[in-house]
């Protein structure tokens, strides 16, 4: 069986690279990709939105509606994991022997988490809010701020972790920043324009449209960060604990 | 030329081939754990060839998500199942 799967991998691999020998030349600007849409964002991004980077520019706005699905992919998948391995303790079975206490936690681990995490949540909320003019953004910023959280968890225990961010404020986080960014996408749709055209909430906010645009994007931006720092913290309680939630690593 | 517009092909070689080597060991190595760290540097050499290609934002997301997190939540889900794989 692990030969023919092997011989099954070499031919598609074979053929793979053969296809990829049709490939434009990488980094090559007359490919169809280089010469339909993309001229346009790099161009106009600025003018349109006041973002210099137009990666952020083009997922927070013009690719909004892709943003927004996929920040809802991570909230259903953070949900399902949750709905998988999350178990109430009172329903564990009695005969599992309470796991062997631990020897004193490592002081160099603590010590080093404790002069790290605030260096990460302010590098965190650095690169969500800077995700307009440099690399980031909510997601990348998210992750971070997540995986500070990960990183108490890991070198103190899950409970510190878990005293300093609820489960139940993690998940209404979760849910929160889902809402944040459809609800900036509403809100749009009720000042008269479309469905996340930021451009409607200049009156709002009292700016042009273009500036709108851009603090639109912020908006959405942070939404996402909160879900995915949520999901992040609640995968890893969930899967580091095995759904009980009492001890982790 | 393919590589014209990377910075350093020399460069691009050396992490390719520790790309292959990374992906090779994580597939034949038994252990979970080391399998999941291992899994984590292949995320980061990976990381760095998005930086190569100049494509910054989706080497921080790589460097965040795959070499960070995802290392973490193998690694903290390999500890919870048996330790070694049967194949």
């Amino acid at each position: 069986m692990k030969r023919l799967a092997l011989v099954i991998v070499m031919l598609v691999g074979a053929l793979l690279l053969q296809a990829a020998d049709d490939l434009p030349d990488w980094g090559k600007p007359d490919t169809p990709a280089s010469v339909y849409l993309s001229p346009y964002y790099i161009q106009n991004s600025l003018a349109d939105t006041a973002v210099p980077n137009f990666v952020t520019s083009l997922l927070g706005d013009y690719r909004g509606y892709d943003t927004m699905f996929e920040t809802t992919v991570i909230f259903c998948a953070g949900i399902t994991v949750l709905i998988i391995l999350r178990r109430t303790p009172r329903r564990r079975p009695k005969e599992v022997p309470p796991r062997p206490e631990r020897e004193g936690r490592d002081i160099i681990l603590q010590t080093g988490a404790r002069l790290l995490i605030p260096a990460m949540q302010i590098f965190a909320l650095y690169v969500i809010a800077h995700g307009h003019h440099s690399p980031g953004g909510g997601f990348q910023g998210g992750v971070i701020l997540g995986a500070s959280f990960i990183l108490l968890a890991m070198c103190y225990d899950l409970k510190a972790a878990l005293g300093r961010l609820r489960e139940k404020t993690v998940l209404i986080c979760s849910a929160v920043g889902v809402m944040l960014y459809a609800g900036i996408g509403a809100l749009c749709l009720a000042m008269g324009r479309n469905f996340l055209g930021y451009a409607a909430l200049s009156r709002l906010l009292g700016t042009d449209e273009i500036m709108a645009r851009s603090h639109g994007i912020f908006g959405v931006e942070i939404g996402v960060a909160i879900t995915v720092m949520a999901i992040m913290f609640s995968l890893y309680i969930d899967l580091a604990s095995g759904g009980d939630l009492d001890e982790g690593l | 030329m393919a590589w014209d517009a990377s910075l350093l092909w020399q460069f691009d070689v050396l992490i390719l081939l520790l790309v292959v080597i990374c992906a090779v060991a994580a597939l034949t190595i038994r252990d979970l754990v080391s399998c999941a760290v291992i899994t984590g540097a292949y995320s980061f050499l990976m990381c760095l060839m998005w930086t190569e290609m100049l494509a910054v934002d989706v080497a921080f997301t790589e460097a965040a998500v795959g070499a960070g997190v995802s290392t973490v939540l193998i690694l903290g889900t390999a500890l919870h199942i048996k330790r070694r794989s049967k194949d």
